[in-house]
Order: C-alpha cells, then structure tokens, then sequence
C-alpha cells in the first residue's frame, strides 16, 4: 500500500482534533519545574548522564529540539519524570542508532515519560521492563516513511509491569505493535492514536486491562488480546475493550514472517485469541475490509502443558459497525472464498479442542444488534482439516461471565 | 558481614594497610565511585598490570565474546574473608569484593601481548548496599582511568585471533547497560565467578589454598572447553550460550520476558529454544519462525541473530559490535547436527 504522509497529514491532523474526546494539551510545565538539559553539544551523552545521576522523584526537562542519538537510552532510577517541550517538538532520532535493541529502556517503578517524540528507533521504541506504575503521556513513537519490515517491532513497550498507564500517545509504523502490553497487569491504555502498524494496541499474556478511547486506524489489525503459550506470564484474562474508533484497518501486514501478528489478516478491527473473559462493547468499526471482531483458538503446536489455546468467556455487544468484510485477507481469504467472498463484522474460528485435549465449552456471547452479521466457521481444532470444517451463521448463546471492574491505578491522579 | 566489613576497613585504615599495600576499602566501600581507577589502589602500577598485594589474577573456562578483545581478571577479597562455594551459582562474595575485568587490544590479536593497550576496566565492587558496577575508560597513554558512567566508544583497528583485519566502533558500556547483563532479579550480580567457569588448571585449588575460597567439594562442575573439539559438541554448544546468553536469558535476568532460558543447567528443549517461536523479536527474527530448528541452522532465528550485527537484530545487544565467527560456527554445527524432532 502507497500513502503518501504528506497527503495524510492534515486530514489526520483535523481527524484528531474532532475524534479524540478526551485528548487535552499536555499541562503547561509547572514553574517549580527544573531547567531544561543544554542542547548543547553531545545530547545523547547529556540526557543518559542526567537519567543517569537522577535522585528518586527528579524530573529530567528536555529541551525543545530534534536531537540525532547513536547510543540508546536508559532510565533505572525509581520516580524519575522525563519531560520533553512536547511531542514534536523535543525529538530523539534514532536513524543513526549504533546499538542495543530499543531507543529507550526504563527498569525502575513509578517513571513518567511526557511530552516527546521517539523516531526512527533500530529496535523497538521505547521499552520498560519490570517498571511498575509507569506512565506513558503525550508520548509518540514513530517510523517516518513508509511502513516497512525494517521498522521496529514494539512502539511503546511496557512488560513484566504492574499499574501501567499509556494515554494521549501516538505511535505509527511499528512492525509488531504499536503500543504492545505484554506480561503485565492492571493495565490502562486509553485516548491514544496508533496508525500504520502491523498491530495497533496488543495486551498480551496480561490480565486486567482497560483498553478505551482509542483510535486505532490504518493498521493490518486493529486491537488486539492474545494469549501465548511458552512464556513465564500466561493465562491472560480480564480485558475490557470499549469506546474505541476502530477504522479501516487494512494496511498491508508488513511484520517480519516469524512473528505471530505476521499472521493478523490485514483489515481485522479486533482480534481475541487464546484469551479470557474479553469484553467487547461499544466500539466503532468501519471499513475494515476482513472483518470486525475475530475470534480464534491459538492455531499452532505447543508443548506448555498449562496454556489453554481457546478463547473462553468472550462478550461482543452493542459495538456499531459500518462497511469492511468485503475483501477478506490473509487465512481468512479461502475460507471467505468458501462462504461467498465475504465476511460479516462478527467472525469466530469454532475451534473447542486442541490435539490431545477433550472439547471444551467456550461460552461465546453476541450480543449485537439483530442485523449485524455472524460466522462461525465451524472448525472443531487444528490443525485445520478443510474436510471437518461445518459452518455455521448461528450465533452462540453464552452465559456473559460478569464485567470486570474498571480498572483502578492508585498512582494515577485522576 | 556489613559489620565485619567497616570494622575491616576501619582496622586497615588504622593500621596503614589501606594507604599502602593494598586496596583502599574506604574508596572500595565508599557509596560514590572513586574518579579515577588508581584510587582503589588495586593495581601497584599506573598500567594496572601489577595487582597489589591480596588482589589475585584469574580466568574463566570460556570467556564471553567482546570484539576479540583480550580480558585480565583479578579478584579482590577483603582481609580473612572468604567467597561460599557454590556449586551451581555465582560464588558468595564477601562485602568489599571486588572483581576486575580490563579489556584490551593489540595491532595483531594473534600477538595480543604485544602492543597491548588497555581500553576500559570495569570493576564490580560488592558494596555495602550490593554489587555495584562501575566502568574505566583509560587514556591513550595507558597511565589512567577515568569513570565513564555514560560510557564511550572507541574506534579500535586490529587483526583478529584469526587474522582477519578488524575495525571496531568499541562500546563502553554505561552504567544502566552494565546492570542490564549483571541483572539477577531486583539486584545486580556477577555472572563469570561460579565453579563451572573457573574450574580449569587448577585454578579453584588455588583459591582454596590463596584463602579466598571457603571450601572445594569433590567432583566441582566444569564447564566444556567451547572451542575443544575433543569434547561432546552438545556440551560445547550449550557452554558458549551459557557463558555468552545465559547472563540475560535466564528466568531472573533481562530478557526473561522471552521464556528463552539459555543457561546450561536448563533441560526443558522448549526454552533452550528448539522449536520455539518468537515473542517478541520483532524483525530480529527476520524471516524464521523457530529459535532452533533441528537439523537446519538456516532456519533457526540463534543463528540468524548471533550473526547480524545490526542494531535491534544482533545478538548479544550489548558488548560487540562484530559477530563471533568461532562462536557462529560451533552454534551452527550443534544445530546442524541435532536430529529433528
């Protein structure tokens, strides 16, 4: 897919401004804030001593300006804010990058990040790893160009964390996700903007999130829940996705092939895999040309003897949608094929089995407006076998597990 | 221990010893790293190649790849004190410890003695509050160190061990790096000085007999000589990971994350990587889809990693610019010669 970003920029920018309804200006820098670090000279080397030397509860100011880093960044000190003069205007460029696998790692609990851009990282954009009570805020992390395999996987990065907040951030180009939460728990991810990435926002092998308020546009897939097996974290569950403007989702899937969202179906609005008690609810989708809503078993062999590959406990109500489905993509192409050459916006794998395990009941309930469309492709496990396949339009009727709580971060002044 | 440790430095401050012959524990123990290397008095000479007195020079079976460089190790154990026999994790080091590492590069690696000059020296010191690390850049004259906690790079020329010519952008690490590889858990470690790593040439007898050792039980583990090709090839493979992965691939270490667990001790095939896929690789992956697929190295994303030196692909992120051909090789051959699954 060709887009031109200058073509795109003042539309998206007028799209901002009359969708997010909760997007602010950052606040204005307090007058008690610290002096900004000089722009002077080698700035990568100022701002890592600066994160370096921090005291807990600092806040590092950064100067307005486009700064070209070599060296990656990295913050271990608990309670530190880094503030930039704003997103596009203090910029760290990391198209020259020499080394390390992500343009900034934070590892200490309660760390800010504010008011800055990160672009153009080798790796993933900004990571932090063990981080409790992060916050990411007025934040953007981007891939200039054209979306590419090249570009790095993760945008904003948050794993292995607890009580993270991501709001009013923007990432676009990501080869993975967007803004991918992985591992973690207690999560919030809200009025934010992700474009052009393989995936938009993941929550991944996390339980407790609240993913609303977002637009998530222009990406292979829209939102995405999954559930991995082989990992230290897993059994994810508890997620509320609502609110959100999931439109045209149908860039190109353009992820390296290895990567599991190297199998996300270009033109999916939100995906729930291997996961439990998904609430889906309230959302727009338009014109994402696979389908809206997809809901599938974890299709691949795997020897975690403690992961479960099915969705389970899964609510889709009261979303709106309007166009996509006509040109399905990816894996769901032939089956598409199969039923007519297109999708409805509400589409479940059927899967209930996996190799070696009783058929189990996945308590699926839709619960949308009578003419909003419902497939149930009717495979009873993988690997597929076409021959056992037995479609179905009926939509399931589950007994809807109770909401979770909306999401709580005591760290976050509401 | 906190306690014997003060009174330590406290008696050999009093008593002179700190000042002349040997190590300050009052700037070893000091909560600031000391400006310059020569502070600690570890070394009797500027060049830091005479270690003072009670400061031993060690090796490792197998070191961990840095660009070729050439590694001196010396230990530093405080008065009477001891390390505690492990015989599977890093040794327990007394408070006041400190463990030296200096690299170095010659013109011609295959003569690493000759025309040697140091690039940095980076100490872990175990302080009162744990194991802190710090980095020394030397000066182009080889007479002084410098703390670097923001690191450096260095453009370094030379011919490697193999005798290909080799331009380098050497990294320094920063401090936050340093705490990347050394990280166990919430604190930081070391990762060389366990008994499988320096079980060679008598070398564990030699701590023991120095004093800076607690014990030796019969039968300590050993570590394959990597590149000794008269040994089991599995046993070599999974020496070089240990010694050059496991540092971060380990349940408690940086890239747990990836439930790839690249340790020796580890058993389960799965999280050594055979038949794994991704997490979250990204495009280190490139175009593969298992960590390790038996039988075909080609198609195994360790290999395709261990090779790159790019930015975001190459692995280990940290500490090498060029890749370990021996190391590439011997990894190649293991996986080439695993039979499928």
């Amino acid at each position: 897919m060709k887009l031109s970003r200058a073509a795109c920029a003042i539309p998206l920018a007028l799209i901002i401004v009359a969708c997010t309804p909760n997007a602010s200006s950052p606040p204005a820098a307090d007058p008690g804030a610290p002096a900004p670090l000089s722009a002077e000279g080698d700035f990568g080397a100022t701002l890592q001593a600066a994160l370096i030397s921090a005291r807990p509860g600092d806040t590092i100011q950064m100067p307005e300006g486009t700064f070209s880093l070599i060296d990656s960044l990295s913050l271990d000190v608990e309670g530190v804010t880094l503030r930039g003069a704003g997103e596009g205007k203090t910029v760290l460029d990391f198209a020259q990058q020499a080394g390390a696998g992500e343009g900034l790692l934070v590892t200490s609990d309660g760390v800010t990040l504010t008011g800055f851009t990160v672009r153009d990282t080798k790796g993933d954009g900004i990571k932090s790893k063990g981080a409790d009570r992060i916050i990411y805020r007025f934040v953007t992390v981007e891939w200039t160009g054209e979306p590419e395999e090249t570009n790095g996987a993760y945008g904003v990065y948050p794993v292995e964390s607890k009580d993270v907040l991501v709001e009013n951030v923007t990432v676009r180009g990501a080869s993975d996700a967007g803004i991918y939460v992985g591992q973690s728990s207690n999560i919030i991810v809200r009025n934010s903007v992700v474009e052009y990435n393989v995936a938009g926002i993941e929550i991944e092998n996390s339980s407790g999130a609240d993913v609303y308020g977002n637009i998530a546009r222009n990406n292979t897939g829209g939102i995405l829940v999954f559930d991995l097996p082989d990992l230290p974290v897993s059994g994810g569950n508890s997620t509320r996705i609502f609110s959100n403007q999931i439109l045209a989702n149908n860039t190109r899937n353009f992820a390296a092939a290895g990567n599991i969202v190297a199998g996300v179906p270009s033109g999916t609005g939100v995906i729930i895999m291997a996961n439990r008690n998904v609430h889906v609810f309230d959302n727009t989708f338009e014109n994402n040309r696979s389908t809206g809503v997809l809901i599938t078993a974890y299709s691949l062999p795997f020897t975690d003897a403690a992961y479960n590959p099915l969705p389970r406990d899964i609510v889709v109500r009261a979303n709106k949608y309007t166009g996509g489905g006509d040109d399905p993509q990816g894996i769901l192409e032939p089956l598409a094929d199969a039923m007519g050459g297109t999708l409805p916006p509400v589409v479940w794998d059927g899967v209930t089995s996996w190799p070696g395990a009783e058929p189990q009941a996945v308590n699926l309930t839709i619960s949308e407006a009578p003419e909003v469309g419902f497939l149930n492709f009717g495979v009873p496990s993988y690997p597929l076998d076409p021959a056992a396949i037995a479609p179905s339009t009926d939509r399931p009727v589950g007994t809807p597990p109770a909401e979770p709580a909306p999401i709580v971060l005591a760290h976050v002044q509401e | 221990m906190r306690f014997a440790a003060l009174l330590l430095a406290g008696v050999l401050s009093a008593c002179g010893l700190g000042k002349a012959g040997g190590p300050d524990m009052s700037v070893i123990l000091a909560e600031q790293p000391a400006k310059t290397l020569s502070d600690y008095r570890l070394f009797a000479d500027a060049s830091a190649s005479q270690p003072a007195l009670g400061v031993t020079a060690y090796d490792l079976v197998n070191p961990l790849f840095s660009d070729h460089a050439a590694k001196h190790r010396f230990v530093f154990v405080p008065g009477s004190e001891k390390a505690v026999y492990d015989g599977e994790d890093v040794f327990a080091f007394p408070v006041g410890t400190v463990l030296v590492k200096t690299f170095a590069f010659a013109p011609d690696m295959r003569a690493p003695g000759e025309g040697a000059y140091k690039v940095e020296t980076r100490l872990l010191i175990h302080k009162q509050a744990g194991w802190a690390a710090y980095a020394y850049v030397w000066n182009a004259e080889g007479t002084e160190a410098e703390y670097a906690p923001i690191g450096a790079r260095r453009e370094v020329s030379t011919i490697d061990p193999a005798g290909r010519p080799l331009t380098i952008n050497y990294a320094v690490p920063n401090q936050n790096q340093c705490k990347t590889c050394h990280q166990a858990g919430a604190v930081i470690a070391p990762i060389g000085p366990k008994a499988r790593n320096l079980n060679h040439h008598g070398q564990l007898e030699d701590w023991l007999a120095r004093g800076l050792l607690d014990q030796l039980p019969a039968g300590a583990p050993a570590a394959a000589q990597v590149f000794d090709v008269s040994l089991p090839l599995e046993a070599r493979a999974r020496a070089w990971l240990d010694i050059n992965c496991a540092h971060c691939h380990k349940p408690d270490g940086s890239a747990s994350n990836s439930g790839l667990v690249l340790s020796s001790t580890e058993t389960d095939p799965v999280k050594v990587g055979i038949g794994k896929r991704p997490v979250a690789a990204g495009r280190g992956a490139g175009t593969l889809f298992q960590v390790i697929v038996p039988g075909a190295p080609d198609r195994s994303i360790l290999a395709y990693r261990m090779a790159s030196v790019e930015p975001g692909v190459a692995m280990p992120e940290l500490g090498r610019s060029v890749h370990d051909p021996e190391g590439l090789a011997l990894i190649r051959e293991w996986i080439g010669k695993m039979e499928s699954r």
